[in-house]
């Protein structure tokens, strides 16, 4: 049977045609719908861990307890499992580790574009990267066979393009490959102190040796011998951009990128006259290549930042632009993202961007409030820096930070790596306040349940971390809860608790727009009266998407009354996007902003 | 069947269903016997911001995304989003435009103009140029989250796919509560 899938559908349905059924991971775009797709085949576990050190530890556990354990995460993920990562690699594994990083190029959804090939390198694993879904399927599978047959954890590279880019795949049933489960005693193997440490480097090094051979014959690595005055070297979804722009080319195409198949290249490099390096981001190939002495184009004139596409490659071969931009002569307005109408984190930045702080901010959603018309946070380096910044800037400040210094983090992102941050602040007392923006799920990559939620993923009820407890428990002294939909009340506390000595911890409470529509969870929207707006746009400082402005002469109806001579305009609600939260009720000074009537 | 891989390109903003849409076309098109990859990016972006989907079909698809001046038909499911992606079209690609306005947050804030000679900036550079009311079609049709399958129906006009096929996607594509509601939308869109 044939479907269309994308690629984190393929990788999903790979592993459980290959009869894996353990998956640990933390969401993060564009990894997420691997896990979540993965989630819902009969018979498999599948678990949101914490965080992505957490999901590699528990993979680690089911590997050695002879389990297949396939662990998910984005490319920044894999900086916060890097510590299990490096010496998983000493240990081996039992059953079968597959650790997929899902890239960025482009940065579409992520705070930086680390190239992962980087840390197959670094951390001395292979390293698998499919160019489309069908590939993704079969890779998968090849990356369980190499883990077991090679004892070695494997990566398994996505980039955003694969990972969300749907093509055919054909559907096979699942193969049962009993997991051949017990408990084995093997400390030399797996208790890392340096007398076992020491041996078992030399086994990393030894299976490099044997991974070097394999790669050589590893099916997915292929040459395509076509024009020989042109040959190009890739992966990945550089290897359909290129194909797209130069199908009479000669390829080699590297299923797998770590480690290369010398002596193949040395073959490819025999048969063609001139050889084009195509890949994003570093020079992964190109350098390695290089030192092999083989000249090769590369960086030199493809780009180091940002993903391809077919055009990116064929100006840089070419060396000229075919397409002729900028013919429109209409200025387009940008259309960023946004926060939802009704979302809870505009309340609470509308006023953290009127205090007097700087606004140590974290990742989620709400890293959106640093734009205008918000302007609520000062910086977003990674999860769970909000915290650690905000206390170490007080120690620095001293004095002149005191009242003045708040971090700000998501609840998801609190639970992934703020806990220890907040212990922190407590124990080396900073003044600080910092916020969790509580929204009762991971907005940001969709919607998925953690540990405050009292859900699992596969739908179990469970245990709600109580943030409130847990404040106290760490050390905080003063823990208040606040409703971000009040902004009187949400002001005060900020104030009350920026003027106390020591760290406070407040919590926002209000869950998430889309859950609540997901809820079906009745709502009123607002209208605003015509005749009552001044058109005094306190109401627009909120940037909602349901509020617009409309300037006099654009408006059909000539009746409205101008209140002061200087009125331009009113503002309007869109009732279809409105679902009544009432921040801007709360700022209109004029009353105009009202329920809108059903007449049922 | 033509060797060339043809592009789609459809765009909007978030919340307008252009992700079903493409996902519907996707499969029409395999259906129709052809290879199909078709992309986009979700993620932060779906917070308002612009949406696009590719769809590229042929014999044998390798590269999801079009490049510059390659896209066939361009989608646009809202005005101003069209101009955005005119530097991707063919100089005799076909343009259907969804005649509906939604405000970026900057002319939400009085900062900037939202353009208001769109169409006749696309028809200076493109002949052949088709504006639809999809919402109001998704009105007639009874139900306003009908606009994709609406356009979806403009759509199916310039291309060349038995319209049994359509109905077949669709009717696996929706369940049954809303099917005729789609169906009908589809209709009045391609009659549009």
């Amino acid at each position: 049977m044939k479907r269309l899938m994308s690629g984190n559908e393929a990788i999903a349905r790979g592993a459980y045609e290959y009869g894996v059924s353990f998956a640990s991971a933390y969401p993060g775009t564009p990894s997420t719908e691997i896990t979540e797709e993965f989630s819902k085949y009969e018979g498999v576990y599948a678990e949101w861990s914490p965080n992505e050190k957490v999901a590699l530890e528990v993979g680690i556990g089911a590997a050695v307890a002879g389990a297949k354990a396939l662990v998910v995460m984005k490319h920044v993920g894999v900086n916060v499992a890097a510590d299990p990562l490096f010496t998983v690699s000493y240990t081996g594994i039992n059953g079968g580790l597959v650790i997929i990083t899902a890239d960025d190029p482009s940065l579409h959804s992520s705070q930086n574009e680390q190239d992962n090939r980087n840390y197959a390198r670094f951390a001395k694993l292979p390293m698998l990267e499919p160019s489309d879904s069908q590939e993704a399927k079969e890779f998968i599978k090849h990356a369980f066979e190499m883990s077991s047959k090679f004892d070695t954890p494997v990566f398994l590279r996505m980039t955003t393009r694969v990972s969300h880019s749907k093509s055919v795949v054909e559907l096979e049933d699942r193969v049962e490959h009993e997991d051949t489960l017990a408990i084995q005693h093997n400390p030399q193997k797996y208790v890392m102190v340096p007398a076992n440490a020491r041996t078992r480097r030399v086994e990393v090094e030894k299976r490099m040796l044997e991974l070097r051979k394999f790669s050589e014959t590893f099916s997915e690595n292929k040459i395509e011998i076509n024009d020989t005055e042109n040959g190009i070297i890739t992966s990945g979804m550089s290897y359909n951009y290129t194909k797209d722009v130069f199908p009479d080319y000669s390829y080699l195409k590297l299923g797998m990128v770590y480690p290369l198949p010398v002596n193949m290249i040395r073959e490819f490099a025999s048969k063609v006259k001139k050889i084009y390096v195509v890949e994003e981001l570093d020079p992964f190939f190109e350098e390695q290549i290089r030192a092999l002495g083989i000249d090769v184009i590369g960086k030199e004139i493809f780009p180091y930042t940002n993903e391809f596409d077919p055009g990116v490659v064929q100006t840089a071969i070419m060396g000229e632009s075919s397409h002729k931009e900028g013919n429109v002569t209409v200025q387009i307005p940008m259309r960023p993202p946004n926060l939802c109408p009704g979302c809870p984190h505009r309340g609470l930045f509308y006023v953290l961007g009127r205090l007097d702080a700087f606004i140590a901010g974290d990742i989620g959603c709400y890293t959106l409030s640093f734009m205008k018309p918000l302007e609520g946070m000062d910086s977003c380096i990674c999860m769970g820096a909000s915290i650690g910044m905000a206390h170490g800037m007080s120690h620095a400040l001293k004095e002149k930070g005191k009242g003045k210094i708040v971090g700000v983090i998501g609840d998801s992102t609190f639970i992934h790596s703020g806990i220890t941050s907040l212990l922190n602040t407590a124990y080396n007392n900073s003044n600080v306040v910092i916020v969790i923006a509580d929204n009762r799920t991971t907005a940001m990559t969709g919607m998925q349940d953690h540990p405050a939620t009292g859900t699992t993923l596969q739908g179990r009820k469970t245990k709600e971390l109580n943030f409130a407890a847990l404040g106290t428990a760490l050390g905080i002294v003063s823990v208040r809860t606040i409703n971000p939909f009040n902004i009187k009340e949400t002001r005060s506390v900020m104030k009350e608790e920026l003027s106390k000595d020591g760290p406070s911890l407040v919590l926002s409470n209000a869950p998430c727009a889309l859950l609540r529509s997901k809820q079906d969870e009745k709502v009123t929207p607002l209208r605003i009266d015509p005749d009552k707006c001044t058109g005094c746009k306190l109401c627009l400082r909120l940037g909602c998407p349901a509020i617009s402005w409309k300037n006099f002469e654009d408006l059909s109806d000539t009746l409205i009354q101008k209140k002061t001579k200087k009125q331009e305009g009113i503002a309007t609600i869109d009732p279809s996007l409105c679902n009544g939260c009432t921040l801007c009720e709360q700022l209109c000074n004029s009353g105009s902003i009202e329920e809108v009537q059903t007449n049922e | 069947m033509s060797n060339a891989t043809k592009s789609i390109l459809l765009a909007g903003v978030g919340g307008q269903g252009i992700l079903r849409a493409s996902d519907i076309l996707s499969q029409v098109m395999i259906e129709a016997g052809y290879d199909v990859k078709k992309s986009e990016v979700h993620g932060m972006a779906q917070r308002g911001g612009c949406v696009t989907s590719h769809v590229r079909y042929g014999k044998k698809v390798y590269s999801p995304i079009a490049k510059k001046e390659d896209v066939d038909i361009l989608l646009s499911f809202e005005k101003l989003e069209t101009l955005r992606y005119l530097n991707f079209m063919k100089p005799d690609g076909t343009i259907i435009i969804n005649n509906t306005e939604i405000y970026p947050p900057s002319v939400n804030l009085g900062e900037s103009k939202y353009p208001r000679n769109v169409v006749e900036e696309v028809t200076r550079h493109f002949n052949d140029v088709r504006v639809i009311n999809a919402s109001d079609i998704a009105n007639q049709a009874g139900n306003m989250r009908t606009v994709n399958t609406a356009m979806l129906g403009a759509l199916s006009v310039k291309l060349n796919i038995g319209i049994k096929i359509w109905e077949d996607v669709l009717h696996i594509a929706f369940p049954e509560n809303v099917f005729k509601e789609n169906l009908d939308a589809f209709n009045l869109g391609r009659n549009a």
